[in-house]
């Protein structure tokens, strides 16, 4: 499928997902549909560095905190319009994602999953500390209930949830555009064999410093709108070890070959996750994730994307 | 141009206390045959590493092409035109094996011309380089179809995918039948006549003697011989090495 | 200057007394990853269940929890050695275990915590002891024995398993499985199960870990995810592969957090041993004493 059709295919999906919404007219579905697209996103991301080129990130987490946080700096200096929001988050993640695959991206792989754990914690510490955002005290946003948008009263719920779907839309296209690419091509080879992939002409360390900046970017995007959803940012919740875990759990259990596989994934728990939130409480379905990750990185290693593929395969002998 | 195409000064390489290389100097004029050969654990391939970049020399320069490469990263050898095969065949698994060799062509071939090939052009060089080592009619397979046979092939083919100016051929014959052994040296000859230029690194000696126009013997990390393959066969030294 | 000296060698002392703890709590990582590559992010989940095994007994039965550590040693082992298993059969065979061992880990830590909160919720847990509260006074130095017991016991561990590194034939053949593995499955050894018997060891020391842990201070589910800087930090400081390394990495390391304590207050304390991580994985990668 040439790229131009499938950006209008996913424009026409999430325009008719948009105005389906708008006939539901149910709030709450926009504040959860909010959370399912920012996994959407987060999944993604995380899927550029971990699924394509092998290299895992824990900490997921700093990331989007980091974007959360710039606008929280920003929303109290200079106020802006979100989408400019979004746009500096990505910046200042993908900047400090640069730096910190320049400082280990030279190591193994293990060691630089380490480095990512070592980043959360000391940024974590770091905005703790910084009593201008909140530190831990946490820092107010106060979320106006309407926004005037080309002359229509919009609630901001809504507001968020259009951008959020925007910004999926966006995660996904970038990501299979770069699976098609020749940049998707070296990106395979690192996950593959990094050392036969450099002595075939690979640039590796500058094809990983792209991957790593670019998923930090989309991640700190994803973390930029979050203080105008939640009103009230504590670093807890910014940096909460949940995000860590679903952007892994999320592209694994759903496939981490393609863009498909982050979307199922995020869809799916994510939607398993709001259910099990109301119903029965918010720890136990964080344990399901955790478990789910774990069973399926054992049984089905190539999550749901590889079952279906294996089925397939199957069927046609 | 004049000169040697690869000049080796004085290169040395420790691990901890255990020295691999020690001091090897050698040259290797533009389109020579050069056979490289010594017991296992003789430093043959951490030389290889060397001077493709794999592994970096601690002392000694390795210049090629009238470039010196100390501390250029091995991608960046390769897009100067230095190739190697693996001892152990590292292939891309998750890709077809026309798309393995599609790599080197999009990134040492690109770079180096610095423009995009397009897909067409892609697409019969991958074939061409499958056809010369045998394998086109498993283009489309993945490499755990191959047999370790085929694969040492498909790492020939990559090497030679990058369009290398010089060609290392790391015992790429290991475990091969006689008439597969004479078509791996018939297309090494044939890349040669095309003025590639090639080391061959190799237990087998018939290849090895037959192939080479120059014959370099490498123990304990040092060379002890080095030039016309049957002078080098009758050295004592040479004998010791290798019958006791 | 009115440089308070007392309190900088009371803040070094207590950084060496947690230093010699840190070691029990780190050796089993310089076993699993620095020895078997093994990159057991969940080890620090190990540790607290150990400490909640303390816990419960010492609250129900009044056992002294260093006894339970003991009396844990077997059954971590074998749990040690089945998790192994698990990895070997799901990960490392396939050669899968770069991205796919690193999420079991992540997973298993993670189930951890979770279950422990939703069991004991997050109120902080402590044991009782007849030792935990005096201390020992020179002069104006302070030795409280809470943390001077578990550092010379750990520092036996230490010892102990040094020894038997060393000197048995099982010992050996782990630090052979480090180096090379093809060359122990030449000597008729089955590097898998040599393996096994090392990771076995490394959780084993978990539930040493987990006791002292709580005896220096009381536990709830989410210390673990401090302990996972220190310990790597502590390992990749020290050198992979070296077990006097880790003590000298985690000496330096319990006494710069003890200082920064000290002077400039416990909510630094994390980001020094992941600071120094970051540092040292930039700078140093190979560690002090690293191969």
């Amino acid at each position: 499928m040439r790229s131009r059709i499938f950006i209008l295919i996913a424009l026409a999906v999430a325009a008719a997902f948009f105005g389906a919404s708008q006939l539901v007219a149910n709030n709450y579905l926009f504040f959860a549909g909010y959370t399912v697209l920012q996994f959407i996103v987060l999944a993604t991301a995380w899927n550029i560095l971990g699924g394509y080129c092998g290299y895992v990130n824990f900490g997921s987490a700093a990331f989007f905190a980091l974007g959360a946080y710039s606008t929280v700096f920003f929303h109290k200096t200079f106020p802006m319009p979100i989408p400019v929001l979004i746009v500096l988050g990505g910046l200042v993640s993908g900047i400090v994602g640069f730096g910190m695959g320049y400082l280990t991206l030279r190591l193994r792989g293990s060691f630089f999953a380490i480095a990512t754990l070592a980043l959360a914690v000391v940024l974590q510490t770091l905005i703790v500390n910084w009593d201008y955002v909140g530190g831990s005290r946490g820092a107010y946003i106060i979320r106006p209930n309407t926004i005037n948008l080309a002359g229509y009263e919009i609630p901001y719920i809504e507001y968020l949830f259009f951008l959020m779907l925007a910004l999926a839309m966006f995660a996904i296209i970038t990501a299979r555009t770069i699976e098609r690419s020749r940049l998707g091509f070296g990106f395979a080879t690192i996950r593959d064999d990094e050392l036969a992939a450099e002595a075939s002409g690979v640039p590796t360390l500058r094809l990983k410093l792209i991957a790593t900046t670019l998923s930090g970017a989309l991640m700190g995007m994803a973390g930029a709108p979050f203080p105008y959803y939640i009103g009230f940012l504590q670093p807890q919740s910014a940096f909460a070890l949940d995000y860590a875990v679903n952007s892994i759990a999320m592209p694994m259990i759903g496939g981490t070959g393609s863009w498909i596989g982050p979307l199922i994934g995020a869809i799916l728990l994510g939607t398993i996750q709001q259910v099990a939130t109301v119903t029965i409480s918010s720890a136990v379905n964080v344990l399901i994730v955790g478990v789910l990750l774990v069973a399926f990185v054992i049984i089905a290693p190539n999550g749901l994307v590889g079952l279906v593929q294996d089925m397939m395969r199957r069927e046609r002998r | 141009m004049t000169g040697p195409l690869l000049h080796i000064d004085q290169v040395s390489k420790r691990f901890g206390g255990f020295v691999a290389l020690d001091g090897i100097n050698l040259d290797v004029a533009p389109g020579e045959r050069l056979g490289l050969i010594g017991p296992n654990g003789s430093g043959k391939s951490t030389l290889v590493n060397c001077i493709c970049g794999t592994l970096q020399n601690e002392s000694g320069s390795v210049t090629f092409d009238g470039r010196k490469m100390d501390g250029l990263a091995a991608h960046q050898r390769t897009i100067l035109g230095l190739a190697r095969s693996f001892q152990l065949p590292r292939p891309f698994h998750s890709m077809s094996i026309a798309d393995n060799l599609r790599i080197p062509l999009l990134y040492a071939v690109k770079a180096r011309k610095g423009k995009h090939l397009s897909a067409e052009e892609l697409n019969i060089h991958c074939v061409e380089y499958l056809r010369l080592v045998g394998l086109d009619h498993k283009a489309g397979r993945r490499p755990r179809d191959l047999t370790q046979v085929e694969m040492r092939k498909l790492e020939l083919a990559r090497a030679m995918a990058a369009e290398p100016k010089l060609l290392i051929a790391d015992e790429s014959m290991a475990g091969l039948s006689h008439s597969e052994i004479e078509d791996i040296l018939k297309l090494l000859m044939e890349l040669n006549a095309r003025g590639i230029t090639i080391i061959l690194i190799e237990h087998i000696m018939s290849a090895v003697m037959s192939f080479s126009q120059r014959l370099v013997v490498l123990v304990s990390g040092r060379k002890i011989a080095d030039g016309n393959p049957a002078e080098v066969m009758r050295n004592p030294e040479v004998e010791k090495a290798y019958l006791g | 200057m009115d440089f308070p000296l007392e309190l900088l060698i009371n803040a070094i002392i207590a950084g060496v007394l947690l230093g010699g703890f840190y070691v029990a709590v780190t050796i089993g990582i310089s076993i699993a990853f620095g020895m078997l590559d093994i990159v057991n992010i969940a080890h620090p989940a190990f540790i607290i269940l150990g400490s909640y095994l303390a816990y419960i007994l010492n609250a129900q039965f009044g056992i002294d929890p260093v006894l339970v550590g003991l009396l844990m040693l077997p059954v971590f082992y074998v749990l040690g050695a089945a998790v192994y298993q698990v990895y070997y059969l799901s990960f490392e065979k396939r050669g899968q275990e770069a991205l796919r061992g690193l999420a079991f880990f992540f997973g298993i830590l993670f189930i951890t915590e979770v279950a422990l909160v939703l069991v004991f919720g997050v109120d902080y847990r402590y044991v009782e002891a007849a030792y935990i509260g005096p201390a020992v006074h020179f002069r104006f130095i302070d030795l409280p024995y809470r943390l001077l017991i578990p550092c010379v016991l750990a520092l036996a561990m230490f010892t102990a398993l040094q020894l038997y590194l060393g000197r048995t034939f099982v010992g050996r053949a782990i630090m052979a499985v480090a180096q090379d593995q093809g060359a122990l499955s030449l000597m008729a050894a089955n590097p898998i199960r040599i393996k096994r018997i090392a990771f076995g060891i490394s959780i084993a020391t978990a539930a040493m870990a987990g006791a002292f842990l709580i005896i220096i201070q009381p536990v709830e589910p989410s210390v673990g995810r401090e302990y996972i800087g220190r310990v790597f930090a502590i390992c990749v400081l020290g050198g992979l592969g070296s077990l006097p390394g880790t003590v000298i990495g985690a000496m330096l390391l319990g006494i710069v957090e003890s200082i920064t304590a000290t002077f400039y207050g416990p909510s630094w304390a994390p980001a020094v041993s992941f600071g120094f991580l970051l540092l040292t994985l930039a700078f140093r990668p190979a560690g002090i004493l690293g191969r």
